[in-house]
Formats: structure tokens, sequence, C-alpha cells
């Protein structure tokens, strides 16, 4: 006779649980590994191998937005470039605070097409960091980065977008909790 | 005699054989290659269904009516027979891969990545649309222009209720077009029926899709994911025109760009502003807080005689322009232009009996507006 | 498979009845009891649940705004779908399979029954908690059942940390009920009673237990991270702390798309008892249909992002999606092929039970073939969160669901009661019913491909015919639930005496006990050769 204990039907839903829970990171690494939601990597590790520079030439934009709590003027200097493969490059992001109060944001970049987000490596990003700005404050952020030699030939033109989203009460509340 | 009319007209409502021709059953073919397409994939695997539910629904209903008690049919003890239960695995799977065919043409299609001619970046906002293009410095809102009386069934309902804006999207025919889409709060849709486009627009996250649209016309959409209170509120209104036609909006729509910034330049009456916030309050405004001022409380506080309208011009400028979260009041300052700003708050102010006396000049909130 | 009963012996009682009192309902650990209060739970549900659509057809039955305001529509609609998901369909589901599994195995109860109590009198808890949400400040959720961020995070409202915990109590609810069903099954089949000869009811639910167990700690997940984004500062599904909205959606349909077949299953079930009962002829391909089962429900965990096809997936996950859930019309059209040949060279009665399962047979395909468009990805695009989809789910789960449950009422209310319902009556609950569900749900299919977004408080004016068709069919179908009301109520005051087997084709353990069931049977558990 079959015997079935409810205790491995238990051990079942706790893994289950955690299987959720595991989703998280499973998920971005698959975002960061095909690309999805244009999600890009974080800082470039600079490998000892030299970067081949190639003559194929790809049109970066950028755009800039920012959510809905945050209200700070904030805009690329160029809104396109057009740089060679491997080539460095680096564009500047203007943004103000025009409020009377210090703020924190956090930039979050995105690429489309999505499937060139894993062939876009930064250097130097202001994304890395959260950017925190006093009243009345304007500052120019940079951001170096190549086009990695595997970008799909088909690819002539990607989009880059940083959305800057207020984290200020975030921050205050982490401190509150401390 | 009223009441006859009533009565009659909600008869008729009811058996509205006359606006059976304007009856639309079916999806539209669009006026794009891609939503061409979709319609004719539609239309096959709608016809492989009709067939499928045909042979069903015919053998069932043969077996309903020949094999009844009532006609003393008797039942044959048959319930295994491996054979035809392969069949019938395979010849659906068949059936499947036939419609996969063209499916996945289509699908590859659409996802047709070569280069665009043009490049428009589509924001959604609680509860509206926000266009710019890319490269043109052209950026506007669009917001739906139906009149709250038609909504609350105090005036007729025009032909295009809930599917006009302001500032419709205007784009060239012939041309390819890539739209980027993000989102400023929540998650929205864009979708536009005639081009068979529908994507998500996702805060933080931009999502692209093609479109090049044959046929000159107004097309006309709406929001297709729950997005709050006012999601059936947000419609999607494209004009497509010819190119000649296009570029001369283009420049207008620059040119209106750098009057409103000479306008903000003037130096502004108090009457003019007061003319001119009226208007700018009837439309953006009158909604929540109401054309006499007096709000919906507690959601809509009034105006008439609050503590913001008569306190600090400073403080009242800032709700105006910035918004207040947590609430429903969401900031109008990339929304109005400086003059529509200053006029607003210079008319609250001083309307309704509220009387600051003030006044607020546009240039003034074009300091705010990004301290050019 | 062969289901005779060699010992006539069981069912002889052990001397004790029920307690009197409401200490009956409080402490019984009795499966039959059990399955009443579910069942009971489950109908009060239907018609709340039902009553939250009434509101939502008659503010759609003409345009403009006339009765209730968007914030509260969008209300009624969360409730509407989280009532008859959570509380309507999976509960009298679970009732179901306390009555009958127990006597269909030849087992004397669940085998947990402590724990059968408990994973009860968690819901009435949960659904008031729930419910009490729409008279707090700020309404309750307004985000769709399928909440998704940050819609129901960030801009959510204050009331839907009890809407979490209200979930978490539901899921509770179901995994408790959900390992009690795979115990009892695996563990207490009578003498003889093969898994190859199990009635395809019990089949059906312990595919579905097992899905249960799977998904429902994955909604439990999910909902445990928006509760930490809302108070605890995580963000998961907030960018601006490095999380992703589309994470939400993804991990949400992990669990919600075998949530559907969860919904479903038991029905399949339901249906493959009672038409080889009203076509006196065994079932056609028992083993086609077990194995049909296990396929959609492996499927199930593969397919889920067919839902988001909007959300800008790459043209590999696309297709990939696309393809899955294309395969499981195989195994579903298995099914339906194996339920019509079963009637074919039958001998057929049409009493009240089969009108429901032809009918279930006939919708729930209308409902699969519309599926099986919505799986195309790039047509999807064009129907996506249209009212083409509110027909298409609506096809599935109200045919589907709640058919299935008329259907299995009707069956098995005598052997439950002892008493024969009114057979007109309840031909005439059916015929209005249908009639109403198609007036309902079809017409949607229209609108939706012309163009009208679903969870709109208000649309063009083009929409406005056949809207109000489909509120009048509305109105219709959910009236005619108080027939089945009537049914029910005239069937215990004065119904004629069941005899033990009501039916004539009916075979299986339970048309061995006497009608109504004795409060213990099966103490001596029969042997089936």
């Amino acid at each position: 006779m079959n015997v079935a204990r409810p205790l491995p039907l238990v051990l079942i839903c706790v893994a289950m649980f955690g299987f959720g829970f595991l989703l998280v990171p499973l998920y971005s690494v698959f975002c960061e590994w095909a690309g999805i939601n244009g999600k890009t990597a974080g800082a470039y590790q600079e490998s000892t191998t030299d970067v081949k520079i190639e003559d194929r030439i790809v049109k970066i934009q950028f755009i800039s937005n920012h959510n809905a709590n945050l209200r700070w003027p904030f805009k690329p200097a160029e809104e396109q470039v057009s740089v060679k493969i491997g080539e460095r490059r680096q564009v500047m992001f203007v943004v103000t605070n025009p409020t009377n109060l210090p703020v924190v944001a956090q930039a979050v970049p995105s690429v489309s097409p999505s499937e060139a987000a894993p062939f876009l490596h930064k250097i130097e990003c202001f994304c890395f960091q959260q950017q925190e700005l006093f009243a009345g404050e304007k500052k120019a952020m940079p951001l170096v980065f190549f086009i990695d030699s595997d970008l799909p030939e088909h690819i002539k033109k990607l989009t880059l977008s940083y959305t800057l989203f207020d984290v200020t009460p975030a921050v205050d509340e982490k401190l509150v909790q401390r | 005699m009223l009441q006859n009319v009533r009565i009659l007209s909600v008869l008729f409502a009811l058996f509205p054989a006359i606006a059976w021709s304007e009856w639309e059953v079916n999806m539209t073919r669009g006026v794009t290659d891609t939503s061409a397409a979709v319609f004719d994939l539609h239309m096959i695997v709608f016809y492989i269904c009709v067939a499928i539910s045909v042979v069903v629904f015919g053998v069932m209903f043969w077996s309903i009516y020949h094999h009844r008690k009532s006609k003393g049919a008797e039942s044959h003890p048959f319930h295994e027979s491996t054979s035809i239960e392969i069949l019938w695995t395979i010849v659906p799977t068949i059936i499947l891969i036939i419609i996969l065919v063209p499916a996945t043409k289509t699908l590859v299609e659409s996802y047709d990545t070569s280069e665009s001619d043009m490049d428009i970046q589509v924001t959604g906002y609680q509860w509206k649309w926000r266009y710019k293009y890319i490269g043109q410095d052209v950026d506007f809102f669009s917001v739906m222009t139906t009149p709250s009386d038609e909504i609350y069934n105090k005036a007729d309902k025009n032909p295009n209720y809930l599917l006009e804006v302001d500032n419709p999207l205007v784009v060239p025919i012939n041309k390819k077009i890539r739209f980027l889409f993000t989102s400023n709060d929540v998650i929205h849709a864009w979708w536009v029926p005639a081009l068979a486009l529908k994507k998500d627009a996702i805060p933080g996250f931009i999502n692209e899709s093609f479109t090049k649209i044959n046929k000159p016309g107004i097309y006309r959409g709406q929001c297709a994911e729950l997005c709050g209170k006012d999601h059936g509120f947000m419609p999607i209104v494209i004009k497509a025109v010819p190119e000649e036609e296009y570029i001369a909006w283009l420049d207008e729509r620059k040119s209106l760009k750098e009057k409103e910034a000479s306008a903000s330049q003037k130096d502004w009456t108090m009457e003019e502003l007061m003319a001119k916030g009226e208007q700018v309050y009837n439309k953006s405004c009158s909604a929540c807080h109401q054309p006499t001022g007096v709000g919906l409380p507690p959601v809509f506080p009034a105006l008439k005689g609050s503590a913001i309208a008569l306190g600090p011009m400073d403080d009242h400028l800032d709700i105006v322009f910035n918004g207040k979260s947590g609430t429903g009041m969401s900031g109008f300052g990339e929304q109005l232009s400086a003059v529509d700003l200053a006029a607003v708050v210079t008319y609250e102010r001083n309307a309704w009996g509220n009387n600051v006396g003030d006044i607020l000049l546009p240039a003034d909130v074009e300091k705010m507006k990004g301290g050019k | 498979m062969t289901t005779q009963v060699a010992d006539v012996e069981h069912g002889h009682e052990n001397g004790h009845g029920p307690a009197t009192g409401i200490t009956r309902w409080l402490f019984t650990t009795n499966h039959k009891d059990i399955g009443t209060m579910y069942l009971i739970f489950s109908l009060v549900m239907l018609f709340i649940g039902g009553s939250m659509a009434f509101v939502i057809r008659a503010e759609l039955f003409q345009p403009g705004l006339q009765l209730v305001e968007p914030a509260f529509f969008n209300q009624m609609i969360t409730m509407h779908g989280l009532i008859m998901v959570f509380g309507a369909v999976m509960p009298a589901f679970v009732g179901l399979a306390n009555w009958m599994i127990p006597m269909m195995i030849g087992a004397p109860d669940m085998a947990l029954p402590r724990l059968n109590n408990l994973s009860f009198w968690i819901l009435p808890f949960a659904f008031t908690m729930m419910m009490s949400t729409l008279f707090m400040d700020g309404g309750g959720p307004n985000f769709g059942w399928t909440f998704y961020a940050p819609l129901s995070t960030t801009y959510a409202p204050p009331s839907t940390t009890f809407f979490i915990l209200a979930i978490h109590m539901m899921g509770a609810s179901s995994i408790m009920g959900a390992i009690n069903v795979v115990v009892t099954i695996v563990n207490m089949r009578a003498p003889g009673m093969t898994y190859m000869k199990m009635p395809m009811f019990c089949w059906t639910w312990l595919i579905t237990a097992f899905l249960l167990i799977a998904v429902m700690p994955v909604l439990a997940g999910v909902v445990t991270m928006m509760l930490m984004d809302i108070h605890f500062g995580t963000s998961f599904f907030d960018a601006g702390g490095g999380g992703d909205p589309v994470l939400f959606q993804h991990v949400f349909w992990f669990f919600g798309h075998p949530e559907v077949y969860i919904m479903i299953l038991p029905s399949f079930g339901v249906v493959s008892e009672v038409i080889p009962t009203f076509a006196r002829k065994k079932l056609f391909g028992y083993h086609s249909m077990v194995y049909a089962i296990v396929a959609i429900a492996v499927l199930s965990f593969v397919v889920w992002a067919h839902h988001m096809f909007t959300v800008g997936m790459p043209l590999a996950g696309e297709i990939f999606f696309m393809y899955t859930t294309m395969l499981i019309a195989v195994p579903t059209g298995v099914k339906i092929f194996n339920w019509v040949s079963t009637m074919f060279r039958g001998s057929m009665t049409f009493e009240t039970p089969m009108l429901y399962a032809i009918a279930f047979v006939i919708l729930f395909t209308i409902g699969g073939l519309s599926g099986i468009m919505l799986a195309l990805a790039p047509v999807d695009f064009v129907y996506h969160d249209t009212y083409f989809v509110v027909a298409h789910f609506h096809y599935v789960l109200v045919p589907g669901a709640i058919f299935g449950i008329f259907a299995a009422v009707y069956y098995w209310l005598p052997k439950w009661s002892g008493k024969m319902y009114d057979e007109s009556l309840a031909k005439f609950h059916f015929w209005v019913s249908f009639i109403g569900l198609n007036l309902t749900f079809f017409p949607m299919h229209f609108v939706g491909l012309a163009g009208m977004p679903r969870r709109i408080p208000d649309y063009p004016l083009q929409f406005a015919d056949f809207n109000m068709i489909v509120s009048i069919g509305a109105f219709m179908f959910g009236t005619s639930q108080l027939i089945f009301v009537y049914v029910l109520i005239k069937t215990l005051r004065s119904g004629e005496k069941a005899p033990q087997r009501p039916w004539e084709g009916a075979e299986g353990l339970e048309w061995t006990v006497p009608s109504p069931a004795p409060y213990h049977t099966f103490a001596t558990p029969p042997k089936v050769d």
C-alpha cells in the first residue's frame, strides 16, 4: 500500500514559496543575459585585451524621463551621437533640482531594441550611484560607454533611456528603521 | 408628451434594427501592412475554428438526435480505440502547425527592427499621453477633451465621445515610425486598433514598436492596461497626413513654442491674466475643483477661500506646478505653458470672492520651468 | 475499468451521528459536513460576486457615468474577479471533493479531518476581511484581480495590506485542502481500487491538488513581495530601487496560469462522470483522458507569458510561449473528442446534469477555440486586454467551472439529501441560465474585436448597442440563479424520496450507499475487483 505523509507535501509548499523568491534573482540574471526590458549590466570590467575600433558606425539616441514624484529638469546635452564600434565616448546629462529641498535620485537605464542591451558597455555612469542634489543645484553628469563589436549587424540605431526616480523617501525610511 | 418620447426612445434603443448596419462585429483591417497581415491571420484562424466546431458539434448533435433512449437507441459498449485516439492527437497537431506557420511569419515581420525614418517617444501619465518627437524639439501632452457634462449625461454625446483629444499625434504617411514607450507612473498600454499596435508603457523601461501608415486619416484608440481611476478616459488620436502637411505642422508647432516664449516675456495686466486664466481653469481644473471653485470635498478641496489660494504665491505656484503627492492633484508644470500657469494661478487667487489682489507674471513662471 | 462491489456490508453506522446545534458545524471533522459548508459558502460568494457583476453591467448598460464613479467601478471589477475565483469556484470544488472523494474511493473520511475543518473555517474570515476593505478609507483593492505592480504597490490604496493578508489566508486554506486530497487519494483507496480504476473526478482532483500545492505558495510569495515593497522599503517591483514591474507579471502568471487549470480540471472530472451515466456507456478512452490531464497540468507551467505578449518580450520569448500555448490545445482536444465519442452510439437521456454537461462541452469548446486565437502572439497584440479576452475567459470559466459545478450538484444532490429535485424546474433553471449566459458573453466577442478595452467604466458610442444586450443577458443570467436556490430549497423541503441509485446508468461506489448517504460511510472498506 502506498503511504503518503503530509510532510513531504508541506515541504513542496515551502520549496515553492522559496522558488517564488528565487525567481527574482533568476529573472534579473536572465534579463541581463537576454537584454529583456533593455536592462544593461553594471560597470564594464576592463579587460586586458584592447578593444578594437571598427569602421561600423552606430547611432545612439539618448532620452530622459523622470518618475511622477520628481520634478527635475533632466536632459541629455546631445540627443543623438554617432559612434564607431569600440570607440569610447563621453556624453553629459544635465540635471537641475528646482525645489528648495535636497533630493536624492536614482537613474534607471533601459536600452531599445532590447537585444542590443548586452552590447552596450558603460565604463562610467551616473546611474551607478544615487545622485544627491542640493536645493537649486545644477549638475552635469557624465556617461562613458562603448559598443561591443558583437552587436548584431542589423542594428543601426539604438536608444538609451534614463528614468530618474526620486528615492529620497526610501532613504529616509531606512534611517527611521534604524 | 416628453415622457412618451422618452419611452419610445428607450424602446428604440432596445430594438436597434436601424443601427444594425453600423454594428461592428469584427476587427478592423487597419491601415498598415502589419494590421492587414494580422487581420488576414485572424480570419484564417477564425474559419479554421468554425470548421473544427462544425465537425465536433456536428457529430455531437447527430448523436444527441439519433442515439437517444427515447428513440430506442441501444448503448454500444465500445470504449477504447488506440488507433482513433492517435488519429485525433495527430490531426489537431497538424492543424496547429498549419496555423503556426503564418502566425510565426507575421510575428517575425512585426519585429522588423531595420532603421526607422523617425522616432517618437510616447510616455503614459495618469491619465494622459505625452508625445515627444525625438530630435525635433517638439513635445506635448495629449489630453481627452470630452466635457464632463457629456460623461455625466447632462449634454448630448458627440460622435467621438471619449475618443477626442486636444493635441492629436500628427505623423506622416508612408514613413517608418519607431515608437518608444515608457511611463511616468504606472503601467499603461498604448493601443490603436487601426495600426494593430498595442504595447505596454512601463515605468523605468522602454519598449519599441514600428509602424508605417499607408492611408491618411484620423485613427483613434484607448489605453488598454488598467492604470487607475481614469483608465477609460485617456484616448489616443493619431492624425496621419501626407509628408508636406506633416512638415508644415512641425514648423507651426515649433513657431508656436517661440510665440509662447515671447508671450511670456510680455507684460501682462491683471485683466488679461484673469481672462486667460478663466479659460485655462475651465479646461484643466474645473472637472475636480468645479467651475465655481467650491470643489467636491473631501476628495477635491475647494479653492474658494482655501489657505493655499489665499496664502503665499510661491506655495500656490508650487502645488499647481508640482502637484501634491498622495492626492488626485497632479502637477501641471510640464503640461501647461508659462502663460497658462501664471494666468490660472492669478485667476484662482482673484476669482469667486478670493481677493488677494496680486498677480503672477509668466516671466516668473518661466524661471521655474527650467531656469533658462 | 470495472468497479464492482463485492462487500455489501459497508456503510453500517458506527453508532454516533452528528452533534447537534452550532457546534456540529464549528467543530465537525466529518467530510460530509465540511463539504456541505464549503458548498453553501461558495453559493453565498457566488451571489456576492454576482451582485458586483450586476453593478458593473448596470453601469455599462448605457454610455456615460450613471450609477457609480470610476474609482468604485474599479473596486467592483477587482472584487468580482477575486470573489468569483477564490470564493465561488475554488471552494465549490473543494466542497465537491470533500463530499465525493471519500465516497468514490471507498474511504470512511478524509485523511486529515482536523486540518479539513481548519481549512474551511479560515475562509469566512479571509473573505470578511477582504470585503471589509470596501468600507475603508480610500476604498478596497482597485487594481484588477491581477493586481499588477506598481498600481497595486506604490499607487495602491492603504487597504491593500488587508487584501494581501486575505490572499495569504485563502492560499493557506487551499494548500491545506489540497494536501488533504492528495493524502486521502494516495492512502485511503479501498482494496482493489488501483489508480487506473479510480473515477475520473478523483483523478482530476489529484492533479488539481498537485497544481495547488505547486502554485499557491508562489502566489503567497508574490503578495509577500508586494507587502515588503509597500511597508519595508524593498523594491522588488520598483524600477527606482533596481526592481522591475514586469517581474511581478512573470511571478503572478507563473501562479495564474496553472490557477486557470485548477478552476477547470475538477469540472472535467465531473463531466467525465455525468456523460457516461446518461449515455449509459463507459467513458471513452479512460487512459488517454488521464494522460491528457497530466499533460495539461505539466504544460500549464510553461505557458504563463502568453498573458503578457505586449510587455515587450524578445522575439524568441514570444515564439516559445506561442508554441507551448498552442500545444495545450492537443490534450484539451483529446478530452473533447473523448466526451463526444462517449455520447456517440450511447443511449442518451437528458436529465438536468446531462444538459449542463452537454452545455459544458459546447461552450467550453467555444472558449477553447477563442483561446487558440488568443494564443497567436501577433493577433494577440490586437486582442490583448479587450472584451474579446473577457469573452474568452468567461466562456471557459462560467460554462466551464460554474456549469460543471451545477452538473455535479444536480447529479449528486439526491445522494446528499436523499431527495429528488424537481426536474422541470431544474430544466427551467438550465435553459434560462444557458440563454442568459450566451446573451451575456457572446456579444462581448464583437465589442472586443471592434476595439473596446476591458476594465473601463464608460465606453465610446459605437459599443453602446452590444453593451446593452450584454447587460440584459447578465441580468437574466444573474436572476436565474435565484431559481437554483428555489430548486434547492424545494428539494430539501418537499423533494420525493431518492432511491439509492437514482440514475440508471450510474456506476461507482457512491451509488452503493443509501440515499441520503449516512453520516459515516465505508467504515469497513469495500472490496473492488
